[in-house]
């Protein structure tokens, strides 16, 4: 069985226009997928609510043989300490140190107690260390994280996720704050992480180029539903013109989104 | 509309607003029947008599003491206001941020609470207090509480909202649970603003202390009250002497305090 099965899945913010609608799809163990859209298109709620940080309105998300949408409080928590989630704006504790941050990733595998008075073992403290060695940060490790750089910051956030040791990270636009050159170091741990790890890494992207160059699939999003889902090297321009609603097939009205 | 045309028109409304504010000097002066210039013909005379009354002598520095010892009791009971204050208030500002919160119910509960302790003022509360608990510290103790909760509650609610918002879902997302990120996300983020608020309660709780001590019948209030009640008017400025030096020292404390963290 797939590692995630979505079926179905619709979703509306305050009874309003749906932002998704009746999307199917699965995800494999080990696979790179980025999914790509105009903004707006729900890219975001897609990705909260395979880790229910939204609640799922219709259909159903299926991760590791559980349906997400059933589980109470307790059991959320538990498959959400599966899943790692990295942000565009990094969302680190900023007064806090870089080890701190990083250690939070554990929080999801301890009791309350344990984790308010900070107890982490010493097997957890050499893992947060190696891991920002091999992001190449273990320098920083006891300075303030609002004193680095926005790949430096991004790096924690992936260290922070990694460190719960998940199935499947989740990437909301992990790039769209940072220079090429961050971009690229950024992309390319996320690579390694799938390559070398193992993990499933689904990435919001908006562009085009990097998501064809870094991923084994693309899923392009308009308007909260699927207009392209396979493997990158048969993205063509005729495709993104239909994600991005620039040309012949793109409907009047959404031409004039873009133009607006 | 150009550069010179936008001048006359600002000139225009300067001009209007000067004379709106004279016009509503004048007509609430002669409606409450305050006269002005009455009001401005004495100052000269009170002035005077500030100075030939209000001094400190020999003899009432020999009350310093007694005027130290209640003006100590008076900051000790401000700060226990404000601290026991403090330990509600942050459990109200969880209920009540958008953030933290967990159930509408509980939100609209804390800023309840909040806004009623917040809008009647710290004298009426007294006042109220007075009437079930009697004249004793434990009345004014609580008055400078109930106000304390309410504009913590309201401060702290508003530094919560403004800085925690992406570590707290960050935190969610690896299956925190509600306490670890309340005080590994959200207090870290807004301990230097809480800490900078508590500080300020604390000299507002000062000041208000001697206000409601007056009533009360306690602390440092008292003691004015009763010297000016005796009509021992170089102990009463001892007294208001002392509580601005106090004042003027926690001041400078705290502003250090907050350099300090910040
Ligand atoms: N918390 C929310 N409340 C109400 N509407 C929302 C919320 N989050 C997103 N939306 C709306 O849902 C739509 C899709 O948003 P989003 O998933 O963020 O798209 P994307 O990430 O592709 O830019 C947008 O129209 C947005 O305004
Ligand atoms: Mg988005």
């Amino acid at each position: 069985m797939s590692l995630l099965q979505i079926k179905d899945l619709g979703k509306s913010y305050n009874s309003d226009a749906k932002v998704l609608q009746g999307l199917n799809f699965e995800v494999e163990s080990g696979e790179f997928l980025s999914i790509i859209g105009p903004s707006g298109a729900g890219k975001s709620t897609l990705l909260r609510c395979i880790n229910r940080m939204v609640e799922i309105d219709e259909g159903k998300v299926v991760f590791d043989g559980q349906e997400v949408g059933k589980l109470n409080k307790k059991e959320l928590r538990k498959v959400r300490t599966n899943i790692g989630m990295i942000f565009q704006h990094y969302n680190l504790v900023p007064r806090l140190s870089v080890i701190e941050n990083v250690l939070h990733g554990r929080f999801g595998y301890k009791t309350t107690i344990q984790g308010v008075l900070g107890r982490f073992t010493e097997a957890e403290k050499e893992h947060a260390f190696f891991l920002l060695k091999k992001l190449g940060i273990e320098e920083h490790a006891y300075k303030r994280c609002d004193q680095l750089s926005g790949g430096q910051q991004q790096r924690v956030g992936i260290a922070r996720s990694l460190i719960q040791e998940p199935k499947i990270v989740l990437c909301d636009e992990p790039i769209a704050s940072l220079d090429p050159n961050a971009s690229k170091v950024i992309m390319d741990h996320l690579k390694s992480i799938t390559q070398e790890l193992g993990i499933t890494c689904i990435v919001n992207l908006h562009q085009v180029e990097i998501a064809k160059s870094y991923s084994d699939r693309i899923i392009g999003l308009n308007k909260g539903g699927i207009v392209f889902d396979g493997p990158s090297y048969r993205l063509h321009r005729n495709h993104t013109d239909q994600i991005y609603g620039t040309q012949t097939q793109a409907t009047p009205e959404i031409r004039e989104l873009i133009m607006v | 509309m150009n550069e010179k045309t936008m001048k006359a028109s600002r000139k225009w409304q300067t001009i209007f607003f000067i004379l709106l504010i004279i016009g509503m000097t004048l007509a609430s002066s002669a409606i409450t029947g305050f006269n002005i210039i009455h009001g401005i013909a004495t100052l000269p005379k009170a002035g005077a008599w500030i100075l030939s009354n209000l001094m400190i002598t020999q003899e009432s520095l020999e009350r310093l003491p007694t005027i130290l010892e209640k003006l100590l009791e008076t900051i000790l009971m401000s700060i226990a206001a404000t601290t026991t204050g403090t330990a509600v208030a942050f459990f109200l500002s969880l209920m009540g941020s958008k953030t933290t919160g967990t159930k509408k119910v509980f939100g609209v509960f804390a800023r309840f609470v909040a806004s009623a302790s917040r809008n009647i003022p710290v004298v009426a509360w007294a006042l109220i207090l007075l009437l079930s608990f009697g004249q004793n510290s434990v009345t004014g103790y609580l008055a400078l509480f109930v106000g304390s909760v309410g504009f913590l509650t309201r401060a702290f609610i508003e530094s919560i909202d403004e800085a925690s918002q992406s570590a707290v879902e960050a935190l969610r997302a690896t299956g925190a649970t509600y306490f670890q990120i309340v005080f590994k996300a959200v207090v870290p983020q807004c301990m230097p603003q809480m800490i900078s608020w508590i500080l300020f309660m604390i000299e507002t709780n000062i000041r208000n202390a001697t206000l409601v001590g007056i009533l009360t019948g306690t602390g440092i209030g008292y003691t004015f009250d009763l010297y000016y009640k005796t009509l021992n008017y170089n102990a009463v400025a001892l007294v208001t002497f002392s509580i601005i030096i106090a004042v003027i020292v926690i001041e400078l404390m705290s502003n250090y305090i907050r350099k300090v963290i910040i």
